[in-house]
């Protein structure tokens, strides 16, 4: 078996088969439900609703999204230069850090001044956090993916540390927490009386500006350019390093974000359990959405309904909210072998 | 009676609209050298893969020894005895010569083991293929390399042997070693298919010729019963057009080099004139792809003085100081450094000059200025292509250096870096390239033609410089020194001493 390149793929092709990677996708969701005694249309009915079914499973269904949509960009904009960037987790919890530390009184300023330099902070401490290793790559070459990884469990530890100690909030009990955010560093609502805020909002913003910059601008086409062929850009006169540091920027500020977007905008104040994991979902996302910036939203969007539908299915069915994770690991199996399929074609023997 | 080895009947393959083979059938004999003329897209590499199995037919059927082997099946083909030596080697960089002779016919444990290498060392006698097996193939020359795919599949003993293109990388030296390997493995009974579109080798080292034109086998001749007029009207359709090189009046020194050292470099005085093609002729691994690195702008000299447009190119130099200098330049790897492959013919055609207007103010592109560049280049190059937004991957290798050629040459630039432009191109694409350097030539710029290519040296250049060991021969003018001559400095004779 082996796979022969399609020079021109058809519009049947190029549709179709993201459409068929679906239905398998839900297809196994459904076996699975099945497994677990349930009958798997409801299941399916209770996910959808959960996700999307009301005003209010809608804009929660966004609140989820909206990390993951920085975090997606993150991811996006860092593999398109192939800056393999695994250390999202990480620069959230720096742009968190950055926004309770000078949010929690420290700065003293009103709301419309004080929410940009959060947000400036936020941007700067995950850039920063992410230049280490771009730096040590460029001029060493040590591999980003170990280092971006692990530093992932330095931040969290170090965090904790900050938690335990310095950081802690005296009238919290003894809970790990840091202080509450001043009112004036709070992100306001979108929609008053809903959890929706204005980080999503900014999320948008932060996908069209992305965008804008990967096809619109010089820096985005060296980065593309170094992205798919170094040697090439390099001898085109492209100045690589500094193309990778550039990246490096951008993509750690965007995940800086995803940490001031949660803290400002949802929870008032920093804990462990801030993100379970949305640096490392956001892999997924940028994948999903082929590291296209708008495609991180719809992406993000998708995976955020799945796991907010999977959550109020599981209370009223019966079946384990694990099935939100498995829905979404198998749409990325299934959509990144359907990608693949729209340019080759198997053949047999 | 001879024997048949192999027999193709009727093959055909379709790409899409395209037919790449159209009812193809020949066969070879016993201890046969056919070769298989064509210019570049006849369909000569897409027969070979059904051949040994990589593409299946739609239809048609491939017998090896008398049996039909089974299409799809490269495992089918290696085991009935047929051995490909690709254009593009298949060689694992990070492991010995041995090793990778012997990867794929043994468990992996085993291939550091020494008992084969004596094995190795008789078979490379036998054929005259000298290499050292205990030799990482990281650091073997191109024409080592190639030695190391023929005895791969002299190891697994192939009786018919198909070499694809096997002298687009080589030194005229290392295609003479390669013919006298043909030969010895021909003397030993086995059988050779030899895809060139080069028309001396084809004339030099086979039986039969075999010419493919638009996938259609179009010619069969005994080579004893031909000639290089009748063969190239085969190819083309056509008679080959003659290049004539009118005088021109010698221009000012544009790039000059005065005692220039670098790694791989010693010492190097070169003036390069406006109106003047200077040819630099050497055995590959001598110097040129580091004086070529030089004057791209992606090595600094260490010591010396160069100069480009009057200027010093002193510290800082780069590709981008190189550029705004006036140098244009044609890598010698399309693939790895000219182009970038998943990338569009327009966004190719911006990748030096983006940063500039019209192309770009104040980092925003102009996409609109960018692609109707591109599509001047596709006119005023004749670059075939669906259009500027097709994938540059999809271009065959000649139209792929018209773009670069057009990229390069269409700011008018004063002094040009030829490095190997005609490799691996067709008959048509080569003379092409030529007309294009001699028109920046008329014009006035200053040329550097690196070619391995001798006869291209030879037919292009005002003057001849050699380069061996990293040092540089006396200019040589037009038509005044022979082949042998130029052979004798490239194997390093002349040089006073080690500078």
């Amino acid at each position: 078996m082996r796979l022969e390149p399609i020079a021109a793929p058809t519009p049947a092709r190029l549709l179709g088969l993201p459409l068929a990677a679906l239905a398998l996708t839900l297809a196994i969701g459904a076996a699975l439900a099945a497994l677990a005694g349930a009958n798997p249309l409801a299941v399916f009915g209770l996910i959808l609703k959960g996700a999307a079914g009301s005003r209010f499973a809608l804009l929660e269904t966004l609140n989820r999204a909206t990390p993951l949509i920085f975090t997606g960009l993150a991811v996006a904009v860092a593999f398109r230069a192939r800056l393999w960037n695994i250390g999202a987790e990480a620069q959230l919890y720096a742009g968190a850090l950055t926004t309770v530390l000078l949010g929690t009184g420290a700065v003293a300023a009103p709301a419309p001044l004080l929410l940009p330099l959060l947000a400036l902070t936020a941007f700067a401490a995950g850039a920063v956090l992410l230049l280490g290793p771009a730096f040590l790559k460029v001029r060493f070459g040590v591999d980003e993916v170990v280092t971006t990884l692990l530093l992932n469990f330095i931040m969290l530890l170090f965090v904790s540390m900050l938690l335990e100690g310095p950081l802690k909030d005296p009238l919290s009990l003894g809970w790990p927490q840091s202080p509450a955010l001043v009112p004036d560093a709070r992100l306001p609502r979108l929609v008053s009386g809903l959890r929706l805020h204005w980080g999503f909002a900014l999320a948008l913003a932060a996908a069209l500006v992305t965008w804008a910059i990967m096809a619109r601008t010089t820096l985005g086409f060296e980065m593309r350019a170094v992205g798919e062929n170094p040697a090439a850009a390099a001898f085109a006169g492209m100045p690589v390093p500094r193309v990778l540091l550039r990246t490096a920027i951008l993509s750690g500020g965007l995940a800086g974000l995803a940490g001031f977007s949660e803290v400002a905008g949802l929870k008032g104040n920093l804990t462990l359990d801030l993100s379970p994991g949305f640096g490392y979902t956001g892999i997924i996302v940028a994948m999903l959405a082929m590291l296209h910036p708008l495609g991180v939203v719809v992406a993000g969007v998708f995976v955020a309904g799945v796991f907010v539908g999977a959550d109020s299915m599981s209370r009223a069915a019966g079946v384990p909210s694990y099935i939100a994770d498995i829905l979404v690991a198998t749409a990325l199996l299934t959509m990144v072998a359907a990608l693949k399929l729209t340019r080759f074609r198997i053949r047999s023997g | 009676m001879p024997e048949t080895v192999l027999r193709l009947k009727g093959i055909t393959k379709r790409f899409g609209a395209q037919l790449a083979n159209d009812d193809i059938s020949f066969a070879l004999q016993k201890g046969e050298v056919i070769a298989l003329l064509g210019e570049n897209g006849a369909g000569k590499t897409t027969l070979m893969n059904i051949l040994f199995g990589h593409y299946t037919a739609d239809s048609g059927t491939v017998e090896v020894m008398g049996t039909a082997l089974p299409p799809g099946h490269p495992r089918a083909a290696l085991a009935a005895g047929v051995g490909m030596v690709h254009q593009h080697f298949t060689l694992a960089d990070n492991l010995t010569v041995a090793e990778n002779i012997l990867l794929g016919t043994r468990p992996l444990w085993r291939l550091g083991q020494g008992d084969a290498r004596a094995r190795i060392r008789d078979l490379a006698r036998r054929f005259g293929l000298e290499v050292d097996p205990a030799a990482r193939v990281a650091d073997l020359a191109v024409g080592e390399r190639q030695r190391v795919e023929i005895l791969k599949a002299l190891w697994r003993d192939a009786r018919i042997l198909i070499l694809d293109e096997p002298t687009a990388v080589l030194t005229p030296q290392e295609t003479e070693a390669l013919f006298r390997t043909l030969r010895l493995a021909v003397a030993q009974g086995l059988s050779i298919v030899f895809i060139s579109h080069k028309l001396r080798e084809v004339l030099a080292v086979s039986d039969r010729v075999l010419v493919l034109r638009h996938g259609r086998l179009v010619g069969e001749v005994r080579t004893r019963d031909t000639d290089r007029h009748q063969l190239a009207r085969l190819m083309v359709g056509a008679d080959l057009p003659t290049q004539e090189i009118p005088p021109v009046p010698e221009g000012p020194p544009l790039l000059e080099l005065r005692a220039v050292s670098a790694p791989g470099l010693s010492a190097i005085d070169l003036t390069l004139r406006g109106g003047r093609i200077t040819g630099l002729a050497g055995v590959s691994g001598n110097g040129q792809s580091a004086l070529a690195a030089l004057i791209a702008g992606t090595l600094a000299p260490t010591s010396g003085e160069m100069q480009a447009a009057g200027l010093p190119a002193g510290p800082g130099w780069s590709p981008q100081a190189a550029i705004a200098r006036g140098i244009a330049r044609i890598p010698e790897d399309r693939h790895r450094t000219g182009t970038i492959a998943a990338m569009t013919l327009t966004e190719n055609a911006i990748l030096e000059a983006y940063g500039r207007p019209p192309f770009s103010h104040r980092s925003w592109i102009d996409w609109r200025a960018a692609r109707s560049f591109a599509e001047e280049i596709i006119a005023g190059y004749d670059v075939r292509c669906p259009g500027p937004d097709t994938r540059i991957s999809l271009l065959s290798g000649g139209n792929m250096q018209k773009l670069i050629l057009g990229r390069a040459l269409s700011p008018e630039p004063r002094m040009i870096l030829a490095n190997q432009p005609t490799r691996g191109l067709d008959v048509g694409a080569v003379a092409y390239v030529h007309a294009r350097l001699l028109e920046a030539r008329a014009r006035g710029a200053a040329i550097l033609l690196i070619s391995e290519d001798l006869d291209e040296v030879q037919a292009l250049s005002d003057e001849i410089r050699v380069i061996s060991a990293g040092r540089l021969s006396p200019s040589f003018p037009r038509g005044t020194t022979s082949q042998a001559e130029l052979g004798a400095w490239m194997a390093g004779h002349g040089f006073d001493h080690a500078a």
